[in-house]
């Protein structure tokens, strides 16, 4: 027990773990935050490609369904390992000229892109066909009916799973150390050789807990002051 | 097709399918401005069906419809611009949960007519004020009473300023208390000129606002006339059968 705790929780171990872990978690919040505007946007894209109507738009919703499948089926380190090391090697100019931080913001895109994508989905088609028979019939758009009326209910009924997805983000920002981007892990493990101490992991993993129980408690938080708006009253 | 023009809505041997099953059966029907022609008939005859051809929502495989001298039935209409004109009232309200009741109403009308969100708003506050609902503006639907969101979707209807309404069995979901608030706001409508379509289950009310009424079974107008030959003397025994059952169940 003595020796476990020495390992993980060395007093003078944490005072020097901390900042060294920081400096690398940095670069873990800059990966989560961009990745998860760009997977925001991204996907509503390709979920609202998937669910246009007509003969027409097929072939663009073919390519919706081959991305989401693939992405989805394929493993994070995968198309980290691809973009970190294979697309740098083509030397094919601009797309292989990027940053380390880029090709992994690249990667976590991808992949969790195909994730949120079938959240919204559901959140779309959770959307009961009512609802856009009544804004059509009051002569909105195809466009206007999907802005207006369909999309504000399905994201707001999306958000807890949406933030499950993200919080999935936020950990898997840690395998993006893979490619040599020094984040916090990248940091922890700098440490631990250093000192032979695995202090530096236990503060790594408090630094990723203490970032996403804040962020589920405002979601609560969120749901909670729209239901008592919009729901009736329960007596 | 003589005389198509003089009445405001006309369809002619409309037909339609959903695969196997035969909805609407080569129907004739016209209605005049500020004619008030209500659709009566048990469930699943048809009603529903042929409101929906009407405005589009339901595309008929054979047979015309003319709406205000347009025919809608050959593809060629624009179905926005169409539906602007013509309003529907749904069985189940159907407000956007998500908005208020001012937000409900004004929506179309700042999307699809361009008015400022200030014009929509005082227009918005006009209806309301004519359903009596003036103080539930900020309200959103949940926290209404089943009649109060479907005079809301009436004014919501109305706030396109439409030239014919389409009522489909618009107090079917509704508490028996609270059906006479949302037929006493159709029953204005009807005194102000709206040419209305309505389908309903309520025999008095058909009887007393009606110019005419249409007994529709399996798909076919069976009889039409006006309300005191159709409710004191049908000529099908269908419509007989249909009326004693009514009348059973203590509806007329």
């Amino acid at each position: 027990m003595g020796k476990f705790l020495h390992a993980f929780f060395s007093p003078l171990g944490l005072r020097r773990a901390v900042p060294q872990i920081w400096d690398g978690f940095q670069t873990n919040i800059k990966l989560m935050v961009v990745a998860e505007l760009l997977v925001l946007i991204f996907a509503l894209l390709i979920a609202i490609v998937r669910g246009l109507p007509g003969r027409s738009t097929f072939p663009l919703r073919a390519l919706a369904i081959g991305y989401t499948d693939f992405f989805r089926g394929t493993p994070l380190i995968l198309v980290a390992y691809v973009w970190g090391f294979g697309i740098p090697a083509l030397h094919a100019g601009f797309i292989s000229n990027r940053s380390l931080f880029q090709y992994g913001i690249i990667s976590l895109t991808l992949v969790y892109t195909a994730y949120v994508t079938e959240v919204y989905r559901a959140g779309i088609e959770s959307v009961h066909p009512s609802q856009r028979m009544a804004a059509r019939s009051l002569g909105l758009t195809y466009a206007q009916t999907l802005r207006h009326v369909v999309l504000p209910q399905a994201i707001r009924r999306v958000v807890p799973p949406l933030l499950n997805d993200f919080i999935g983000l936020q950990k898997d920002t840690a395998i993006i150390t893979v490619i040599g981007v020094t984040e916090a892990l990248a940091q922890a493990g700098f440490y631990s050789n250093d000192f032979f101490l695995y202090t530096g992991y236990s503060v790594a993993a408090v630094f990723f807990v203490i970032l996403t129980i804040p962020f589920a408690r405002f979601t609560d938080r969120l749901i909670k002051e729209r239901e008592r708006r919009e729901r009736a009253q329960l007596v | 097709m003589t005389g198509a023009e003089e009445h405001f809505v006309s369809l002619e041997g409309v037909t339609k399918r959903f695969d196997e099953l035969v909805v609407l059966q080569g129907i004739d029907l016209t209605v005049d401005l500020h004619q008030v022609v209500c659709l009566i008939g048990a469930s699943g005859s048809g009603k529903s069906t042929l409101l929906r051809c009407v405005n589009l929502l339901e595309i008929v495989d054979e047979g015309t419809i003319v709406v205000d001298g347009e025919t809608i039935t050959n593809g060629n209409v624009d179905t926005n611009a169409l539906r602007r004109k013509i309003g529907i009232v749904f069985q189940a309200f159907n407000l956007f949960p998500h908005m208020t009741v001012m937000q409900n109403i004004t929506l179309a009308p700042r999307k699809t007519r361009g008015l400022s969100k200030a014009e929509a708003k005082t227009q918005a506050r006009d209806l309301l004020a004519r359903i009596g609902l003036l103080e539930k503006a900020d309200e959103y639907p949940d926290r209404l009473s089943g009649g109060q969101q479907q005079r809301v979707a009436i004014a919501r209807a109305l706030a396109m300023s439409p030239t014919l309404m389409l009522l489909d069995e618009v107090t079917s979901a509704l508490d028996p208390q609270l059906v006479s608030e949302v037929l006493n706001l159709v029953r204005e409508l009807a005194t102000t000129g709206m040419t209305m379509i309505i389908a309903t289950h309520e025999m008095s009310f058909a009887r007393e606002v009606a110019d005419k009424v249409c007994f529709l079974d399996g798909g076919m107008i069976l009889e039409e006339g006006p309300p005191d030959q159709i409710f004191s003397s049908p000529a099908e025994e269908r419509t007989r059968e249909f009326l004693a059952r009514i009348i059973e169940a203590g509806r007329l």
